[in-house]
């Protein structure tokens, strides 16, 4: 057993909320006692098998799961090399895999006894999904989302609203993913008592990072069953796109330990991980920091200052990466690469064409991945992507990209 | 003994109150920010909190944000903020100066580095918003080490079971934040703040002084009354974005200073 332990990558975070250096509970002293209650809370809710009974009762009959594990016949063809199936979370309710997570959360928020939540939302998949839960539980829900989010991401902002969340477009700093963060936390430092925040990646101060890749890691346990089913075998290499990282950190968790299995991890790499920051690879083009009170690999200048990322996808467009893979990326159990939005472009359309899968832009980072690889692996190697979301909310964006004229909504 | 312990004493010995003034280094430049800082002294200052800008001010409000984004615009960094300091240090060796920031541009500079940058520029505390006691082993206790006072922050939800904890390495005074809330917010009112004062004197001797949302003279008054001083960080960062010149800025200071010694 201890040995286990002693090989065992699944172990972390330490008592401190640590993943080797990374993590912690970097936040101020008026949101200390929250977290420590929320990690209490948790710690309970995890060996409560009445916790774990709504949530397997929720993800069947609301969320849909478990998502199909489909094997990408045309497009493995098309590629000439490696089988390639994939991890179909985009089926989900709400389109995208973050609504595990929510669930996870909202039925805890409720155990605790709030009223009211709060979230922040990027590219709006995570905005929409806390928006969706609130309303099936009749909670109060508030979305902070970047202005320059609301402008390109006009369908989940109204989508969120016919939910009945109040989206609060943010123009601090500069208007963007880690500034709603920023107003998320100045909420909950504002309205401690009756509110909870449902934070959508594996970062910020512990637990969350352990906890929404506790969350999310049903991704990767029904994919090994699944695969085991198709197969007989574990995958060789599973791969998932990277911006805070709560898809990849769900799929690659339960497959830490098997170590025959490559782990690839995909940035936004924009317009190329380049001294100019356009991008948002924080593993690749980053270094460790402290932000949003955790831990990490940041993109940061000389000062110390966070810099603003780019990506196409608004749902990768993060200057830092949840702790867990930082850590990860240290001790080289995962790998980490980064795809450009040029890459990601071509990825959309090679799955439109040969599986008649409108992807979101997100996961086109994995899927380029794939692309690249893929063909000059063996037939008998087997490539599990996560398809994490739809690509409905992106069509304006790759509209444009491709030079087609749309007229309305963007 | 620390510049803020002589102070202290010095302030005890008078059966004055202290008055503690916030400014962002660097804001609305370099040259403005350096005449409001040697002012201060002379508009009544007791402490200076010298703000080192961050992109990521989560526990602030819009005014010290804002005044954030104007420092670094106009090219400041944590060097310029020590060497502000430095300047500072050559006509004035008793006024305490707090550094008040975030962890990630001290982290950047490299800890040990910067407590020895931060001593040789004449800085005697650190307020480190996003380092709770639970990660004391980033800083706290070798700013503690290196002769410099890292003040913490007590807030209305630091309850009973968690005070000890949070002035257990807590050094120079300790810094009430009266409302639960970001800086620049409403004020606590006095008859709420003097109970939780109190609560926190029970169980420590270091001075306890109350900060967030205090804009006035009379507020000033009011909160040093109930406590061993007041801070005012927002309200004279506003004058600063209002275009104030340093001699106004340092006029409004004189008003809220005084208003605090009436105490």
């Amino acid at each position: 057993m201890a040995d286990d332990l002693v090989n065992s990558y699944r172990t972390g975070p330490d008592e401190q909320g640590r993943f080797g250096i990374f993590g912690g509970r970097f936040v101020s002293e008026t949101l200390m006692p929250l977290i420590l209650e929320l990690e209490e809370q948790y710690e309970r809710a995890k060996t409560d098998d009445s916790f774990w009974a709504e949530m397997n009762f929720l993800w069947k009959h609301y969320v849909g799961r478990p998502s199909p594990l489909y094997f990408a016949e045309r497009l493995t063809d098309r590629l000439g090399g490696a089988k390639v199936y994939m991890k179909r979370d985009e089926l989900n309710h709400t389109g995208a895999h973050k609504i595990n997570n929510v669930l996870g959360q909202i039925i805890l928020a409720r155990r605790m006894g709030k009223s009211r939540i709060i979230a922040e939302t990027g590219a709006g998949q995570h905005g929409v999904a806390t928006a969706t839960v609130c309303a099936k539980f009749g909670l109060k829900c508030v979305v902070y989302m970047g202005a320059h989010d609301v402008e390109r991401q006009k369908p989940n902002v109204f989508r969120m609203r016919l939910l009945g969340a109040e989206v609060i477009p943010v123009t601090s700093g500069r208007g963007t993913l880690k500034d709603a963060m920023n107003d998320a936390l100045r909420d909950w430092v504002t309205n401690v008592r009756d509110t909870f925040y449902c934070i959508g990646t594996v970062a910020g101060p512990h637990p969350y990072p352990a906890m929404v890749r506790d969350f999310q890691a049903i991704i990767g346990k029904e994919a090994k069953e699944q695969m085991l089913e198709a197969e007989g075998r574990l995958p060789d290499t599973i791969i998932a796109a990277i911006g805070g990282g709560s898809n990849a950190m769900g799929l690659f968790y339960p497959f830490l330990d098997d170590k025959d299995v490559n782990i690839i991890g995909v940035e936004a790499g924009g317009k190329g991980v380049n001294a100019k920051m356009e991008h948002c690879a924080s593993l690749t083009g980053g270094r460790p920091g402290v932000l949003h009170g955790n831990r990490t690999y940041l993109l940061q200048d000389d000062d110390g200052q966070i810099l603003e990322g780019y990506s196409i996808s608004a749902g990768l467009d993060y200057p830092g990466i949840g702790p867990e893979h930082s850590w990860l990326h240290e001790i080289g159990r995962a790998k980490y690469v980064s795809i450009t939005d040029k890459e990601a472009l071509a990825a959309f359309t090679l799955s439109c064409e040969t599986e008649g899968i409108i992807p979101a832009l997100e996961p086109c980072h994995a899927l380029a991945h794939v692309a690249k690889i893929a063909p000059d692996l063996p037939a008998d190697h087997i490539i599990c992507m996560n398809m994490c979301g739809r690509g409905d909310k992106d069509i304006f964006t790759v509209a444009r990209a491709l030079g087609f004229e749309m007229g309305e909504g963007d | 003994m620390t510049r803020i312990d002589a102070k202290f004493a010095a302030l005890n010995a008078e059966g004055r109150k202290a008055f503690v003034a916030y400014v962002m280094a660097g804001d609305p430049d370099y040259a403005t920010s350096l005449e409001i800082i040697k002012g201060l002294p002379g508009a009544g200052v007791d402490i200076i909190e010298l703000g080192q800008p961050f992109t990521d001010p989560m526990a602030d409000g819009p005014t010290i944000q804002l005044a954030g984004q104007r420092a670094l615009a106009g090219g400041q960094t944590l060097k310029k903020t020590l060497a502000m300091a430095r300047a500072f240090r050559e006509e004035d060796d008793t006024t305490p100066i707090v550094l008040m920031g975030y962890y990630n541009p001290i982290y950047n500079h490299g800890v040990d580095r910067f407590l020895k940058d931060a001593r040789a520029a004449g800085i005697d505390g650190l307020i480190v918003v996003d380092l709770p006691p639970e990660e004391d082993s980033e800083l706290c206790i070798p700013a503690q080490a290196a002769g410099l006072n890292f003040i913490r922050l007590a807030t209305p939800t630091t309850d009973e079971k968690r005070l000890p904890k949070v002035l257990t390495n807590t050094s120079g005074f300790v810094y009430y934040v009266s409302i639960t809330g970001i800086t620049g917010a409403a004020a606590a009112e006095a008859a709420d703040v003097g109970p939780e004062v109190a609560r926190i004197k029970a169980q420590t001797d270091l001075p306890v002084i109350v900060g967030f949302g205090i804009r006035t003279p009379e507020r000033s008054e009011v909160i040093a009354r109930v406590a061993d001083g007041a801070v005012v960080g927002s309200a004279i960062v506003g004058e600063i974005a209002a275009g104030r010149s340093p001699a106004e800025v340092l006029d409004f200071v004189r008003g809220l200073a005084e208003g605090a010694h009436r105490a």
